[in-house]
């Protein structure tokens, strides 16, 4: 008898179940852990409820986030849009707008919200062409962001300082928007679609 | 062969005419470009073979001594060649990483940064000098990063760059009319340096469109494009009215005549 067979023979359930239990770890480390370690978690400025605001203004997503007269997004809001309904003093008794009231609007400072699809700088978006050209309704991309009630953690991965759903909050990389908003989620729609996919298209 | 004809199939075919004659070399068209384009300014700039200008101008002259001494100046952007037989765009044929391709819609040469290995096959391939090498990450003077066009990503060490035509406001325009339900106009997409030249030398628009100023002035016998005879059918056409500038354009023996290569060229053979 080989020494291989040997050891072959006295593999015991002991054994097995290191294995397994080795296995199980690693994987669990791997999973829970590389997400902790790579990505970094910044606060929101203060809390903000789309839900709230939908409910008080008549066009939708478009009254706050709309386009200028050259095509061009507006995306985040101005202060001059919040001032539209806000004034010195806050209209319900919620402390997150007290905060937006006293340290943002009397100051005239824009809050510095965190933008979770905000994508690289290779990356050329067309909202206009997307809404306006192709008649996309925002929660294709955005999901239900617009009724949610407040504003989840923003984390950005640590070497890229991109935003988590970029990449997506799935580590293998799998889903599509809103969880995942990767270039094959646009290619895979856009083939879909008969859209060009030539470089230019989407890069910049 | 009308004009038309000596490009693929496709909506558009974006170029340039550029009146030599006109051209005073003051390199507004450089600089204009640079401060678009986010092309910032290295260590040193007297090294010309490792400096980073996607509009350069090229001085040239007769060759005569004082007083029949003649210059011309050839602003050089990317010429975006589309091959005479199909695409066949030289640096696009290249490359390895698919970082460059030649759009069929617009017929613009893209250069994606992101995917370029920086292997530079495509800087030996063009033969117009029309593309470069970050040999260095830019160093940008504190704040001077605060600046820059975001309509255009800024490149890094190791990757390869060039003219765009500005594509970025091409899509800008695309936006505009998305809104507006109408069409991109032709004064609604020019490149930076179409803008900014003071003799209005430079003519940018759709070659494809004959209402287009430049379509016109490309079909003059009179335009000419650099090194014809290679087959590169690009899209930047030169003018000019002296026949020595003309010679210069391309490789021509002595008696050999001019302007014989644009009239027969394109499309498939």
């Amino acid at each position: 008898m080989t020494t291989h067979e040997q050891g072959q023979a006295k593999r015991s359930h002991a054994d097995w179940l290191l294995f397994v239990v080795g296995f199980v770890l690693f994987s669990a480390l791997g999973f829970w852990g590389t997400p902790a370690l790579l990505y970094a978690e910044k606060p929101q400025p203060f809390q903000f409820s789309h839900k709230v605001h939908m409910e008080q203004v008549s066009e939708g997503c478009k009254s706050c986030h709309s386009f200028r007269e050259d095509g061009s997004f507006t995306g985040i809001p101005s202060m001059d849009k919040c001032k539209e309904c806000h004034s010195d003093s806050p209209q319900g008794d919620t402390p997150e707008e007290k905060i937006f009231v006293e340290q943002y609007l009397n100051k005239n400072k824009p809050v510095d919200w965190r933008v979770y699809a905000k994508q690289p700088p290779c990356v050329f978006f067309s909202h206009a062409a997307h809404t306006e050209n192709a008649g996309l309704d925002c929660a294709k991309c955005h999901g239900d962001h617009g009724k949610s009630e407040s504003l989840r953690p923003y984390q950005y991965n640590r070497l890229t300082g991109y935003s988590r759903d970029i990449w997506g909050w799935n580590i293998l990389g799998l889903g599509g928007p809103p969880k995942r908003m990767k270039m094959d989620s646009c290619a895979d729609c856009h083939r879909e679609n008969g859209v060009r996919d030539a470089c230019f298209v989407c890069h910049k | 062969m009308s004009l038309a004809d000596r490009y693929s199939a496709g909506e558009h075919r974006f170029g340039m005419v550029i009146d030599v004659d006109k051209c005073t070399g003051c390199g507004a068209c450089t600089v204009a470009c640079m401060s678009e384009n986010n092309v910032g300014v290295l260590f040193d700039e007297t090294d010309k073979l490792r400096s980073i200008t996607w509009m350069r101008v090229y001085q040239i002259d007769n060759g005569r001594p004082f007083p029949e001494t003649q210059v011309a100046f050839f602003p050089r952007p990317c010429l975006h060649c589309e091959g005479s037989h199909g695409q066949h765009t030289p640096c696009v044929s290249v490359c390895p990483a698919t970082a460059t391709d030649y759009d069929e819609h617009t017929g613009i040469v893209s250069q994606i940064p992101t995917r370029c290995i920086g292997c530079r096959y495509c800087v030996g391939a063009c033969p117009y000098h029309a593309r470069y090498f970050n040999w260095f990450d830019t160093p940008w003077p504190s704040g001077l990063e605060r600046p820059l066009n975001p309509a255009v990503a800024p490149r890094m060490r190791g990757v390869v760059e060039k003219c765009t035509f500005c594509y970025h406001r091409f899509q800008r325009a695309k936006n505009k009319a998305f809104l507006s339900g109408g069409k991109v106009e032709e004064m609604d997409y020019q490149t930076a340096c179409t803008e900014a030249c003071p003799s209005g030398a430079i003519t940018f628009g759709d070659l494809r469109n004959p209402n287009h100023k430049v379509a016109q002035l490309a079909a003059s016998p009179e335009a000419f494009r650099l090194l014809e005879r290679l087959g590169t059918n690009n899209k930047v056409y030169y003018r000019t009215s002296r026949e020595w500038v003309r010679r210069k354009a391309d490789n021509y023996l002595q008696d050999e005549k001019t302007g014989q290569v644009a009239a027969s060229q394109g499309g498939g053979h």
